[in-house]
């Protein structure tokens, strides 16, 4: 059915298809009947996720309701009770051979030399339905071949059809109307604005709707013929929404990733991050060896003694200073068979409690585990109200934004944001309540309505906080989508509002954290405190007696505690299981103390980064499309990711370093492959008790959401205490709250080492508001002194209308200026003052 | 040449807000910008889009679907002769081959001047009358090719100033809407008539 959710579907009706009566829903498209009830009509406008528009006239059939058969685009119809259908007659035929006489008037017919050729609709249409031969003689329609209409998509407009496909997708779904329809009948074209490009976030996503061979993405673009493909499906670990993809290759290399539909997840689309990181997998670059520090420099070394100097260091910083001497940071990039077999050699093997996924810019894990948890359909289901507080889910997390969107537009769902800069969201929110950074937990007070609040809480707009307060009153359950929308201020008031949000009934949380596989890394035990199964120490010891050598007597340190205890040198190794603290980590200057200060890192991972490239030891992993195992997204869904190639030279899956670490250390895992390891998962974790079965008899496509059976157990599950919240400093005339986030494309593995996107990302510069430029007597691309708590620098600043009066806005990880290079992990809140450099004083 | 002027768009918000809708408001807009440039410059569909709230390229997207919007520079007089049917059978062949020879360029162009552009059209309905074209769409009637070269020359001396305004504008008279006859920004879906029109069921108040 089109659009789902937006139809209302009820009832059921009985209509005649092809001689066979068939049930019908209310509401249902005819097109959509049919195709449920394994009849195919062929279709190019018409997909099942946009509105049906009817521009291609190929779904035609011959439809009698009661006043004769006549010809009806089954796409445009709702079935209606008693309705009699041929899709198969001589007259259907006939107008389907009409129709693709026609399309094909002004279509090329070289096949051959198209990029679409053997999975092309019109094609196969063609060859199915169509004329054997043209009756057209005269000249074609002929343009300027293929014009870029974005950095990553072509179009040669003469292939179009017209279908209004692409066009609709932008409008509709992603909401950047960029690309139109442009000129009228024959000269109709899809076009852009004249140096505008349609540099949508979901561009991707129209090369893999348009119905022929019009709109082609650079990255594949006449790399391979379809029939050489192989594909296996798998799922998206850019970030944690988890899409579903198909992963295709062709003599061992990755080609291409295509959206698959998942129902409960991204409905077939992607984002350009995701569907082009495959670039990243083929990358030069990709650490194909294991190299050892030796002289000074790292060197190639073999597996054998790689394994056998780190198991050294490690066995050497045991027997020296113990198990709390020794930090893991890293795992939200491994499958969950990784993370497991890595929090077995950690927290089991080593004894070390000093383990976390998470880099300082996520939510504790108790705070992640210990809420009631909402999945993506529950967030977007119609009639309710979702609360975003967190960061902007359109840099972060697209296809999460997408089902946003959709909900809010087309499903009657309430939005309110709770933000420090204006998101992608707000344009669409019921309610946006921008506020002063650090000031979130006012926010929430206020929208709660628990005393000690002015109207002016947190510097929102008090008309837009009664709207939010009014749209939670209309009842219906609250979604809370929870994440950090600035890693530039203390988590604890991020805590605090969520604690402050939860007491509002029926409400329940989405964690909006980043990385791929963060939460299945949480979730197996990746992070101080915790065991496998979202269980703490305690209550998850007896689970394992007999599984692990041992397990950590107490709670160990997280990532930020490590790096500061690591530059205070009381850490002596470091372990970076596919993590570079010093591009992700939030406090770059702690991160270099950090890593100065510990005797000797070991990493593992896919590219040599500037973290690893530190180490002692490096140990090459096999990534994404290179191992197959399970991956958990930001809903706890568990889904299969398969492997489709072979990694670069002898890199390893990170599941079997680990296994080869212990054994050089005189322990077995005990495990020989991935299913050994989720066998072990399945009995050892609880909250993943069955999960083995359960995804053996479940979709591939959906994944199941662990816990299978109802909540944990309550001795188990967590509670988290909400802190007192840091005291904020005082607002300053000359000084500017900090305001952190990040953009879909920034310096990371994935945008790095993909030749199509590394010019994607925007570069680094400070945003502040028009007022704030005036003020400081700025002008915009001025370079201005910006003095942080670590170090004064000059940089350039551009006017940004996102962020309000009094901050200053940076993104995370881009080229000229880092956000790491100003934050202060120390302090709950960075404070920033800007000076001009032209003698104007610092507006004070 | 480029964006709406602060007098334009003074005007330009005064007729957005005479639509529920504002994107209603995107044909009389670039009538406007015609208006004042003689054609629709990107700047200006780029300012139409910022007022109304829709992507440049939904502005061209409009613009570009109806010929009378001209994209590209045009002269100071738009020469549209019909070149259908019933004009044909009348000699507008002969005319059109006279303007190009005439004027010095072909279909399509504009004199180096700026003073007059060319184009062929299609019937405009003036057919009785044939040979027709129009000079920024006002009509002259059975064209010879003498009439053509007085009128060319009428228009070059500024004969016709007071009859013929510069392409691209619509009227000389800007249209005022009472204030008690505002429809005011009545929602879509809301099934009301504008107060103006009166009860409907009760006669005109
Ligand atoms: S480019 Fe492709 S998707 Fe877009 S309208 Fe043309 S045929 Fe359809
Ligand atoms: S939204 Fe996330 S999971 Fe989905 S395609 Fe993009 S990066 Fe991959
Ligand atoms: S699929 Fe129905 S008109 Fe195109
Ligand atoms: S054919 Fe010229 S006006 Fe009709």
């Amino acid at each position: 059915m089109a659009d789902e959710t937006s139809t209302q579907v009820t009832g059921e009706l009985t209509i005649t298809l092809n001689g066979t009566q068939v049930d019908a829903r209310k509401g249902e498209l005819l097109i959509a009947a049919a195709e449920r009830h394994g009849v195919y009509i062929p279709h190019f406008c018409y997909h099942p996720r946009m509105r049906p528009v009817g521009m291609c006239r190929m779904c035609i059939v011959e439809v009698d309701t009661g006043r004769g058969p006549t010809l009806q685009p089954s796409c445009m119809l709702e079935c209606a009770e008693g309705m009699v259908v041929d899709t198969e007659s001589d007259v259907t035929s006939k107008a389907q051979d009409g129709i693709l006489e026609f399309l094909l008037i002004n279509h090329p017919l070289d096949c051959p030399v198209c990029d679409k050729g053997g999975e092309c609709p019109l094609q196969d249409q063609t060859m199915a339905y169509g004329p054997g031969e043209s009756r057209f003689v005269e000249s074609k329609r002929h343009h300027e071949k293929p014009i870029p209409i974005s950095d990553l998509v072509l179009l040669d407009r003469e292939r179009c059809i017209l279908c209004d496909r692409c066009t609709r997708f932008a409008k509709e779904v992603a909401g950047d109307p960029l690309i139109h329809f442009i000129n009228r009948g024959n000269h109709t074209e899809v076009n852009t604005f004249p140096d505008e490009p349609f540099a949508s976030y979901f561009s991707g996503n129209t090369v893999q709707i348009c119905p022929v061979g019009a709109l082609t993405a650079t990255p594949y673009r006449f790399k391979a013929r379809p029939w050489d493909l192989e594909q296996v499906e798998s799922t998206c670990q850019t970030c944690s929404v988890g899409c579903r993809v198909a992963v295709q290759s062709s003599r061992n290399e990755v080609l291409r990733y295509v959206g698959v539909d998942s129902d409960p997840v991204n409905w077939g689309w992607l984002c350009d991050k995701g569907r082009f990181a495959f670039e990243s997998v083929n990358g030069d670059e990709r650490l194909g060896e294991p190299l050892v520090r030796t002289g000074g420099e790292l060197r190639p070394a073999r597996w054998s003694e790689a394994i056998a100097s780190a198991a050294e260091v490690l066995q050497s910083t045991l027997t020296a200073h113990g198990p709390e001497a020794i930090g893991v940071i890293g795992g939200a990039r491994l499958t969950n068979e990784a993370a497991y077999a890595w929090a077995k050699l950690a927290k089991g093997v080593l004894g070390t409690d000093n383990v976390d996924a998470q880099l300082g810019d996520g939510l504790p894990a108790e705070v992640v585990l210990g809420l009631p948890s909402a999945t993506i359909d529950e967030v977007c289901a119609p009639g309710g109200t979702v609360i975003v507080l967190g960061p902007d889910t359109k840099e972060e997390l697209p296809v999460l934004f997408l089902r946003l969107r959709h909900a809010v537009l087309n499903d009657g769902v309430r939005l309110i944001e709770i933000a420090p800069t204006a998101t992608g969201l707000s344009a669409i929110a019921t309610a946006s309540l921008i506020h002063h950074p650090g000031e979130t937990a006012e926010v929430a007070r206020a929208l709660v309505g628990q005393p000690g609040l002015g109207t002016d809480a947190g510097g929102v707009n008090s008309a837009a906080l009664e709207v939010a307060r009014a749209a939670i009153a209309a009842g219906g359950p609250v979604r809370v989508v929870l994440g950090r929308a600035s890693v530039a201020e203390s988590v604890s008031w991020t805590v605090e509002a969520a604690s402050i949000l939860s007491s509002i009934p029926d409400t329940s949380f989405l964690m909006a954290l980043r990385r791929g596989n963060v939460r299945g890394a949480i979730d197996l035990g990746l992070s101080p405190g915790l065991l496998p199964g979202r269980v703490t120490l305690d209550g998850g010891r007896a689970n394992l007696s007999g599984l692990w050598p041992t397990v950590p007597a107490t709670p160990g340190m997280d990532t930020t505690a490590m790096l500061t205890a690591a530059a205070e040198g009381h850490l002596r190794t470091l372990v970076l299981v596919g993590a570079d603290p010093l591009a992700d980590f939030p406090d770059r200057d702690l991160a270099r103390r950090a890593l100065a200060g510990v005797e000797t890192i070991i990493a593992t991972d896919t590219y040599l980064t500037g973290s690893s490239s530190l180490a002692g030891v490096v140990l090459p992993a096999a990534g994404f499309a290179e191992v197959s195992g399970t991956t958990t997204n930001l809903e706890g869904r568990v889904s299969v990711l398969s492997q489709r190639v072979t990694p670069p030279g002898t890199a390893r899956s990170d599941w079997a370093i680990a296994s080869d670490l212990a054994r050089a250390l005189g322990v077995d895992l005990g495990f020989a492959s991935v299913e050994d390891i989720l066998t072990e998962i399945s009995s050892a974790a609880p909250s993943h008790a069955g999960l083995a079965d359960a995804l053996a008899s479940s979709s591939d496509t959906d994944g199941v959401v662990v816990p299978l059976s109802g909540p944990t157990p309550a001795d188990a599950l967590l509670s988290f205490t909400v802190p007192t919240s840091d005291a904020l400093l005082p607002r300053h005339s000359y000084s500017l709250r900090l305001v952190v986030g990040r953009k879909l494309y920034d310096e990371g593995t994935a945008v790095h080492h993909s030749p199509a996107m590394t010019n994607l990302p925007v570069g680094g510069a400070l945003r502040l508001n028009r007022y704030d430029f005036d003020r400081l007597g700025v002008a915009e691309g001025d370079l201005v002194r910006v003095i942080a708590p670590a170090l004064t620098i000059e940089a350039p600043v551009v006017v940004d209308p996102a962020v309000p009066r009094g901050s200053a806005g940076a993104w995370f990880n881009q080229d000229g200026l880092c956000a790491a290079d100003l934050i202060d992990i120390t302090a709950p809140l960075t404070v920033l003052q800007v000076e001009s450099l032209n003698g104007q004083g610092a507006g004070s | 040449m480029a964006r709406l002027t602060p007098e334009n768009e003074v005007l330009a918000r005064t007729i957005i807000g005479r639509y529920p809708v504002p994107k209603s408001a995107l044909i009389p807009l670039l009538h406007l910008a015609q208006e004042q440039d003689g054609w629709v410059t990107d700047e200006a569909m780029a300012h139409i889009a910022e007022l109304v709230g829709v992507s440049a390229a939904e502005v061209l997207g409009t613009c570009s679907f109806y010929e009378m919007f001209k994209r590209e520079p045009v002269g100071r007089y738009l020469v549209n002769i019909c070149t259908n049917i019933s004009c044909v059978l009348m000699g507008s062949d002969d005319l059109l081959s006279h303007a190009e020879q005439r004027l010095g360029v072909t279909v399509g162009e504009t004199t180096p001047d700026g003073t007059f552009t060319l184009e062929g059209v299609e019937c405009i309905a003036a057919c009785t009358e044939a040979p027709c074209l129009q000079v920024n769409y006002r009509y002259r009637y059975k064209v010879t090719p003498e009439s053509f070269d007085e009128l060319v020359d009428d228009l070059a001396a500024g004969a016709f100033a007071d009859e013929i305004p510069p392409h691209g504008t619509l009227a000389r008279v800007r249209q005022v809407i009472a204030a008690d006859r505002v429809a005011g920004a009545v929602e879509p879906t809301d099934g009301r008539q504008p107060e103006w029109m009166g009860d409907p069921d009760g006669g005109a108040s």
